[in-house]
């Protein structure tokens, strides 16, 4: 039997500030070293401020998490030397009096499993270290302080996960979770890591670090699965160790250094005073925490009767749920669904593709009821979509610009079939012996019109037409 | 003109216009240059003091609104920092760092319009008690330089003594402003904790420490407060003080108070005959003063030296890890290093006594002695408190003398760093249990100083300065020999 268990970190870059001073949490756009002061440069004398909405922002992901919540939290010191720590500590959380950190228990639902949280707790991200030089010899270490201090969220799971899918599956969940939250931006490269201990067959726990993505993360998991296999089929002892992601040969590497045997020499950051977050604090976070994801799904199936697998869909996604929220009425919420999950999603499928596009929800509610009124053809839509996304403009301007009006005047439609039955004599033919053809006269049509025929006229008027 | 005068007559003499700020301030850097070879209370001067000093001078005289300190002139230990100016704690390790913004203490000081000499003598990163361990020599003690002035704030302390500057700011982990204003025979205060803003105070042990004021008379301390104290954006750790004006009704006396004796400061082994005597005498006072006294004791007192230095190592071992020398710190190449060759290097730049503390620090919180020590060290202290507080319900005050011992001679306990850090046992009480405290100086015993300290419940500054100064009122001191 596999055990993997998940070590989550997550930056809060929704939050303007760095955890312990006002330098910005967005480090990114800054160059190296220039996003720096002298608390996250940990210089002499200076000392750490707390950032209270990086609490609350914290104490959310715990409340939708169901985490428990304690009444006071604390701050530990984690001391070890590292050139990417300014102080050779790190302030983090600890939970060893019983809880101190800010979450505690809690648990996430995947598929059937529920997966356990053990604890949440609210930590500094420290600086980056960069490599660089051509050989060995010529190897240089240079470090960017622009990241250290940026307010970070750890979330450690007990090892109930089964399989590197299962673990694929929560991780989307976690992320899609924590962006509808809005304090973080998983797809921000960097901003969401994942560490995993696999054991299998009741046998010694290794843990894998450094990994680059959460693609990355499935196959390391994968490897090491195969790894202790073998091992275990040979009656070779799987050693506790931990092992670090070869992101070049796609292997896990024993690491050299111990860092099981580091003693970090934990006690409390008495710079720091304890923090209350009462009952008051909670209710208020609670209430001003938007609708979770499995609860909009629930309400999608139950009051617009959309297919489960469309509600997923937006309800998992921050931008296309928002366009159907502000979308939908009560009659067309399901045409809204379905346009969004069978057409808006082919053309606007990432972040960057989202934050260009210039779609609004008045464009898809406006295409719903050309649609519903026949004004247009749902391939016109299709096309008008693809135009809108690009230029914004109001969707009756350019429905009349392209000239995307369906065609439902009879004679016009016929004049067409008749041209059609002209170029197409074989395929007459073929549809008056096998009817189940006549799919492609009813396509030709539609190239002719660029989709503008009414296509259950068409259908009609080719079948009429075939029987004469 | 005589430099060994209080701030308040100070400020008294230039509204006079009995002499101007700048002549003052020529006069104090004149006295520095003459005696400092001699005392080595600084460090480091401040170059600007005299410019400081015209421009105040230029307010004064065109009637523009002016500070309350006048430009009373006050040196600053060298652990808190000043943009600009090198910030060494007497450490080879921080030898040129010059520090890029300036602590809280010091904005409000130069907002008042007090003029900074220099920064004073420490031992390094305040960890001592004579400051023997300073990297860059010893301060000498004005009442007679073969001996100690205290420490680590003892170049602060001579500085005052020595009438270099009028007032000082130094810093209170287990006794450092009171142990020195003892041997020196100035006023010294350890306010309660979160009272004075840490910002720009290099950390040493930060759950325990605070900056304070020394000064020549309890008057000036108070002073000093008023402006120096209340909360702070910078350090979550400060707490409201309700703007409380320290020096109003500074006078109104000790009468119907009550004074417990603690009985494990008074009758402990080290103490000196002189030290004894001397605070019988000073029970004696307080009783003359209208005071009830009484003997109280608080069991857990043997156990705080040993607390202490198991809690300060920890948290040294810790606030010193900084010091790798790669974002700031000393010329040494790294070419040819890997990481943790390179810190190791680095790192033995640190003074002996700095190195005994890290080492400790790294042994008493480790994995599988926390139990033993460290752990046992916060029970140490939470009983502690919780025995202090009850002594509060009965006292206003509780009294010991500052140090068991008067000042002795230069090398006379370095080598035997347990006895030193005995030299702290009346003084760490008030550091684990965040009490005020404040030593006052009391007798001069054979060209010697000795003071006492009183001790009141937290917050209550204002009831400590009246006892204070009501004790300092039945004293006649000598003026410094220097």
């Amino acid at each position: 039997m596999t055990k993997i268990g998940l070590e989550i970190h997550c930056q809060l870059t929704k939050l303007e500030s760095k955890l312990f001073c006002s330098c910005k949490a967005n480090y990114r756009e800054f160059e190296a070293n220039h996003n720096i002061c002298p608390v996250c440069m940990g210089l002499p004398g200076s000392l750490p401020r707390l950032n209270q909405k990086a609490v609350e922002s914290a104490t959310s992901i715990a409340l939708a998490l169901t985490c428990d919540t304690p009444e006071k939290i604390a701050f530990f010191r984690k001391n070890y030397f590292y050139p990417d720590l300014p102080k050779n500590f790190q302030i983090t959380q600890l939970n060893v009096y019983g809880d101190m950190s800010v979450g505690g228990e809690g648990y996430v639902s995947v598929e059937d499993k529920k997966i356990k949280i053990r604890r949440i707790q609210l930590e500094e991200d420290p600086g980056r270290i960069i490599y660089e030089g051509a050989s060995e010899r010529t190897k240089i270490t240079l470090v960017d302080y622009n990241r250290a201090g940026t307010p970070l969220v750890e979330i450690v799971t007990d090892p109930d996960f089964e399989s590197p899918r299962q673990v694929r599956v929560f991780l989307n969940i976690l992320s899609d979770l924590l962006e509808n939250l809005g304090v973080a931006e998983p797809g921000l490269e960097g901003a969401m890591r994942a560490d995993g201990n696999v054991s299998i067959e009741g046998g010694n726990k290794v843990e894998i670090k450094n990994i680059g993505s959460f693609h990355d993360l499935e196959k390391a998991l994968h490897f090491e699965i195969t790894r202790q296999q073998s091992l275990f089929e040979r009656d070779i002892e799987i050693a506790q160790e931990t092992r670090h992601w070869d992101d070049r040969r796609k292997i896990t590497v024993s690491s050299r250094s111990k860092e099981e045997d580091q003693d970090y020499r934990y006690f409390l950051e008495n710079d720091i005073p304890w923090v209350t977050i009462d009952q008051s604090t909670r209710d208020r976070l609670k209430e001003n925490m938007p609708e979770s994801i499995s609860s909009k799904k629930e309400r999608y199936i139950e009051k617009f009767d959309i297919a489960p697998q469309v509600a997923d869909i937006i309800a998992s996604d921050r931008y296309y749920s928002k366009l159907f929220e502000n979308a939908y009425s009560d009659d067309n919420a399901k045409d809204i669904a379905n346009l969004i999950t069978t057409d808006v999603i082919g053309f606007i499928d990432t972040k960057e593709k989202q934050q260009n596009s210039k779609i609004t929800s008045k464009h898809l509610s406006d295409l719903i009821d050309a649609i519903n009124s026949k004004t247009i053809t749902r391939n016109s839509a299709k096309v008008a979509l693809q135009e809108i996304m690009k230029s914004g403009k109001d969707t009756k301007f350019v429905l009349d610009e392209m000239d995307l009006g369906q065609v439902s005047d009879s004679s016009e439609i016929d004049t067409i079939i008749s041209q059609i039955f002209e170029e197409e004599k074989q395929a007459v033919i073929d549809a008056k012996e096998r009817p189940e053809t006549v799919n492609f006269l009813v396509g030709k049509v539609m190239q002719k019109t660029k989709g503008k025929a009414d296509p259950v006229k068409t259908l009609e008027l080719i079948k009429s037409k075939l029987n004469q | 003109m005589n430099l060994n005068t209080s701030i308040l007559k100070y400020i008294e003499d230039v509204k006079s216009g009995t002499f101007t700020v700048e002549e003052f301030t020529a006069e104090t850097l004149q006295r520095i240059k003459d005696v400092d070879s001699d005392v080595h209370a600084y460090l480091s001067l401040n170059d600007s003091a005299l410019n400081d000093a015209k421009l105040i001078d230029q307010k004064i005289s065109s009637g523009e609104k002016i500070g309350q300190c006048y430009g009373f002139p006050i040196s600053i230990k060298d652990n808190i920092c000043i943009t600009g100016t090198k910030t060494t704690c007497a450490s080879k390790i921080l030898e040129n760092f010059i520090a890029p913004y300036t602590a809280t203490v010091i904005n409000r000081l130069q907002d008042e319009d007090a003029v900074i000499t220099g920064k004073t003598n420490l031992d390094e990163f305040a960890m001592g008690l004579t400051t023997e361990f300073s990297a860059f020599g010893p301060t000498k003690n004005p009442w007679n330089l073969d001996y100690v002035p205290g420490g680590s704030s003892g170049g602060s302390a001579a500085s005052v003594a020595a009438n270099e500057c009028l007032a000082s700011l130094g810093s209170d982990t287990g006794g450092s402003v009171r142990n020195p204003a003892s041997f020196c025979s100035v006023v010294g205060l350890k306010p309660t904790y979160g009272l004075i803003s840490r910002y720009g105070l290099i950390s040493y042990a930060n759950s325990i420490e605070q900056i304070g004021p020394m000064t020549k008379t309890v008057k000036d301390s108070a002073f000093l407060l008023n402006i120096i104290a209340g909360q702070d954006a910078n350090d979550d750790t400060t707490i409201d003080n309700d703007n409380v004006n320290y020096l109003e009704n500074i006078e109104d006396g000790i009468e119907g108070k009550k004074i417990g004796i603690i009985k494990e400061m008074t009758t402990s082994e080290g103490l000196s005959s002189e030290v004894s005597t001397a605070t019988k005498d000073a029970i004696g006072d307080f009783e003359s003063l209208g005071a009830s006294c009484e003997e109280v004791t608080l069991p857990t007192i043997p156990y705080t030296v040993a607390a202490y230095y198991t809690i300060t190592s920890t948290e040294a071992g810790s606030n010193l890890a900084r010091y790798d020398n790669i974002r700031y710190g000393y010329e040494l190449e790294s070419e040819g290093y890997e990481y943790n060759s390179y810190i190791s290097k680095s790192r033995a730049k640190f003074g002996p006594e700095v190195t005994r503390r890290i080492i400790l620090g790294g042994f008493v919180p480790s994995a599988g002695h926390a139990g033993k020590y460290f752990l046992k060290a916060l029970k140490v202290k939470s009983k502690l408190i919780s025995e202090i507080n009850k002594a509060f319900e009965k006292f206003d005050y509780l009294i010991s003398p500052t140090a068991p011992v008067q000042p002795f001679k230069f090398g006379e306990k370095i080598d035997d760093p347990v006895t030193l850090m005995l030299l702290d046992y009346n003084t760490v009480t008030a550091n684990l249990t965040g009490k005020p405290a404040i030593s006052v100086p009391y007798r001069v015993i054979n060209g010697l100083p000795i003071g006492m300290q009183i001790m009141a419940n937290s917050l209550n500054e204002k009831s400590l300065f009246q006892s204070a100064y009501a004790l300092e009122s039945k004293t006649n001191l000598p003026e410094v020999p220097l």
